[in-house]
């Protein structure tokens, strides 16, 4: 293998690893803020045990998101040395202003929401893990104004050999980063409420502690649904936003070859990229996928053979990807509204198989959130920056493939004990309950 | 003063701070397995840098970030030149920070034994590579057109492992000297003996440091030629004798806070010497990556100085808070009483 197809080989597990970590920091920071914030406002102390449960598991998934974090930063500079000269003028800036805006707040607050118990009032302390959760959305916007800006670049001209910066206005209010983060963030929100409800679904199977982890089945139960629907709405607008700024990956993400004049939905499709078609395509739902596009039933699709064969995305992982996560996006939400429903009617407990689907349902949003970036950075290809900077192009030129074997071997084994680690303690704390 | 000279400030200020902060979490690390005889003297070396290490370690990460956003490539070539030495800096701050992080959260001696070796090796191998790797960064990189032609084997030179040496035993000191304001009774007086026994070594090394840096940099010639600049280094060595005299006279605060001078101007003094360049080339003056020939837009420059003199204040501020907030010493009672303490 090459040093690109190690690099990016490297940098799907690595990526992929931290983003384990990312999306329940997301979420799980809100849920205990609020958690804190309705003991402080009620002095009700179930609230407080809630607090210190979730924030126990919180703080174990914190500490590997955080940790992981710092490749992230690394591997630009490491394996992407010639896309960080290139793009450097314009992409460094949102990494930078993230770690000054957000990185400092989150990690300064944490310390004192950890080792603060007993030094700040309460009501200082329940801000310290506002602030917390404040921050981690705030790292997301911009982290994901960078990445939006590799989707869709805006807000820079081509000068002195490289990209560089000329509307900084136009790169903080690009809209693909905008969509990107609210779908992000939503879609983290959702992995929250999942875990959450898993393992309360876990403790009700056995009886134990019922009043408080029907507290937080429901309070997750509530999120979750809202947050469901959030993902929903906010995938909507980043698919109808892809179509417009990202043909390409629109055409392989729904796996079309031809261009149309009000595209159809096709539930069942077999890709064949090698013959350019489709092997097989079934119940189709006339006018949808113009309708998804363009929210009009007869707009016009590109199709893939529209693209030069070496401008278009993988067909096979990015529609497969795309499926999967719409499909799981849709499960979830039925899910949620069940499990608000139950929760409502008060009959969780006797619900047993509902209870074992949402234990087993806690990899779900996960999976679905991966699904999600393979679409965004597979469906992306071969461009590292759409229509500006190849991805073969980007890559260091002063490494060797030893060298890149060597560090892709490390990760894996070191990303892979900790990710043993983190399984074990999560386990251990989710399982003991609530002291 | 061009945005360029503004940021190379900047970019000195970052490097400074962070082995100010981070140093004496490296230092304290070093010493874990030395300095604590028991598990609950272990928890307390954990403790007194558990809620701000994250906080600390954050400054690195804006000193990368303002590296590839200021300087991109510096930041470019930087990263990728030196692959395998920042890889294993990588996995050891990694290690470093899942270690404070679960040493606490499991049972068993094998548990808590195994994080004990992560926290050590995980705060020696950073000190020792930031080490090596300014020091090769101030001898210059072999670099010219066509690329770079070092190895991890020719970051090991004498300079280098000098620097290294430097670097391992001045937050061996500070280390030594936090603990001593933030430990108790028998352990605080251990960490003050630890910095009394470590000082002598490092003054020798800083000395020797300091002679080969004019044989094997260029570090001087901006000194010579604005001998003002002087100040600096000899900030620096007034601080690290001052150090040494606090300790004699029992005042641990103050040799913390001589040890705080001596990382930052120690910093300050190799990057002055640096000036204009960012990493200067050991075999091609013309490829050496100046803060002119890498740096990124004046646009871009502009808004980043606006985000850093917003941001930075209010930064120093509630960071300042937390520290005072967390200012008292930590004793074995403590943690032994404290259910969320590590």
């Amino acid at each position: 293998m090459d040093v690109v197809t190690l690099s990016r080989l490297q940098f799907a597990v690595t990526s992929m690893f931290h983003f384990i970590f990312v999306p329940l920091t997301l979420g799980l920071s809100i849920m205990t803020a609020y958690m804190e914030t309705r003991w402080v406002k009620t002095g009700d102390e179930v609230y407080l045990k809630m607090t210190k449960f979730w924030g126990k598991l919180f703080l174990i998934n914190f500490a590997l998101g955080v940790v992981t974090g710092i490749t992230m930063e690394f591997q630009f500079g490491m394996n992407w040395a010639e896309y960080s000269k290139y793009v450097g003028d314009i992409f460094g800036a949102p990494l930078a202003i993230e770690a000054t805006v957000a990185f400092f707040m989150e990690s300064v607050f944490i310390g004192l929401w950890i080792f603060g118990w007993n030094r700040v009032s309460k009501k200082v302390h329940a801000l310290s893990i506002w602030l917390v959760a404040f921050a981690t959305n705030l790292s997301a916007l911009w982290i994901l104004l960078a990445n939006g800006w590799m989707q869709h670049p805006v807000g820079y001209e081509l000068r002195n050999g490289r990209a560089e910066m000329v509307d900084f206005g136009a790169l903080i209010t690009n809209p693909t980063g905008w969509y990107k983060f609210f779908h992000t963030v939503t879609s983290g929100y959702v992995v929250a409420a999942f875990f959450v409800m898993g393992i309360s679904a876990y403790h009700l199977l056995r009886k134990n502690e019922v009043d408080f982890f029907k507290r937080s089945f429901r309070m997750a139960a509530v999120f979750g649904l809202v947050s469901t629907i959030l993902v929903a709405i906010g995938g909507d607008f980043s698919a109808a936003n892809m179509a417009k700024t990202q043909p390409a990956k629109f055409a392989a993400s729904e796996s079309l070859w031809e261009t149309q004049k009000g595209a159809g939905f096709n539930i069942f499709v077999i890709p064949d990229a090698e013959r350019e078609c489709n092997r097989v395509e079934g119940l189709c739902v006339p006018n949808f996928l113009s309708l998804l596009a363009f929210h009009t039933p007869d707009a016009e699709i590109k199709g893939l053979k529209d693209f030069p064969k070496e401008e278009r995305p993988p067909v096979g992982p990015t529609f497969v990807s795309f499926r999967l996560m719409f499909t799981l996006g849709f499960l979830l939400i039925l899910l949620a509204l069940l499990a608000v429903v139950y929760g409502r009617k008060d009959t969780l407990e006797s619900r047993r198989l509902f209870l074992i689907i949402m234990l087993y349902a806690i990899p779900l949003p996960y999976l679905a959130a991966q699904l999600g970036w393979i679409v965004a950075e597979v469906g992306r290809q071969p461009w590292i920056v759409n229509g500006v900077l190849k991805t073969s192009a980007a890559v260091s030129q002063s490494i060797s493939p030893a060298q890149v074997w060597v560090s892709l071997i490390g990760f894996t084994l070191l990303y892979g004990s900790l990710g043993v680690v983190d399984i074990y303690l999560l386990t251990k704390y989710a399982k003991k309950g609530p002291q | 003063m061009e945005f360029q000279v503004i940021w190379f400030i900047l970019w000195a200020v970052l490097w400074a701070v962070y082995f100010m902060l981070d140093g004496f979490v490296l230092g304290t690390g070093m010493l874990h397995n030395f300095l604590a005889k028991s598990d609950a003297e272990k928890r307390v070396l954990i403790n007194t840098v558990g809620p701000v290490w994250d906080g600390n370690e954050v400054w690195l990460l804006t000193a990368g970030g303002a590296t590839f956003a200021a300087f991109p490539k510096t930041y470019a070539l930087m990263f990728s030149y030196l692959y395998t030495a920042l890889l294993l800096l990588l996995f050891a701050l990694i290690i470093r920070g899942v270690s404070i992080e679960f040493r606490g959260k499991g049972e068993g001696a094998g548990w808590k034994k195994g994080w004990d070796i992560g926290i050590g090796i995980g705060s020696f191998l950073p000190a020792l590579l930031f080490g090596v790797a300014f020091g090769n960064i101030f001898e210059g990189l072999a670099m010219d057109a066509s690329g770079y032609h070092g190895s991890l084997i020719s970051l090991l030179n004498i300079y280098g492992l000098i620097t290294g040496l430097l670097f391992v035993l001045l937050f061996l000191v500070h280390g030594s000297l936090y603990l001593s304001v933030k430990t108790t009774n028998d352990l605080s007086k251990r960490a003050a003996n630890a910095a009394k026994k470590i000082w002598p070594v490092l003054l020798i090394v800083a000395v020797v440091f300091l002679i080969v840096t004019a044989f094997a940099t260029r570090l001087y010639d901006n000194y010579l030629a604005s001998p003002l600049l002087l100040i600096v280094p000899i900030i620096a060595v007034s601080a690290l004798i001052g150090m040494r005299i606090f300790m004699a006279k029992e005042a641990p605060l103050l040799a913390f806070a001589s040890s705080c001078v001596t990382v930052m101007m120690v910093v300050f003094t190799g990057v002055i010497g640096l000036f204009p360049n960012l990493i200067p080339s050991s075999i091609d003056a013309a490829s050496s990556l100046t803060i002119y020939n890498s740096s990124s837009s004046t646009y871009t420059l502009k808004i980043m100085t606006v985000v850093a003199f917003i941001f930075v204040p209010i930064i120093i501020a509630y960071k300042i808070w937390v520290y005072r907030i967390f200012r008292s010493r930590v004793s074995v009672d403590d943690v032994m009483k404290d259910r969320e303490a590590y």
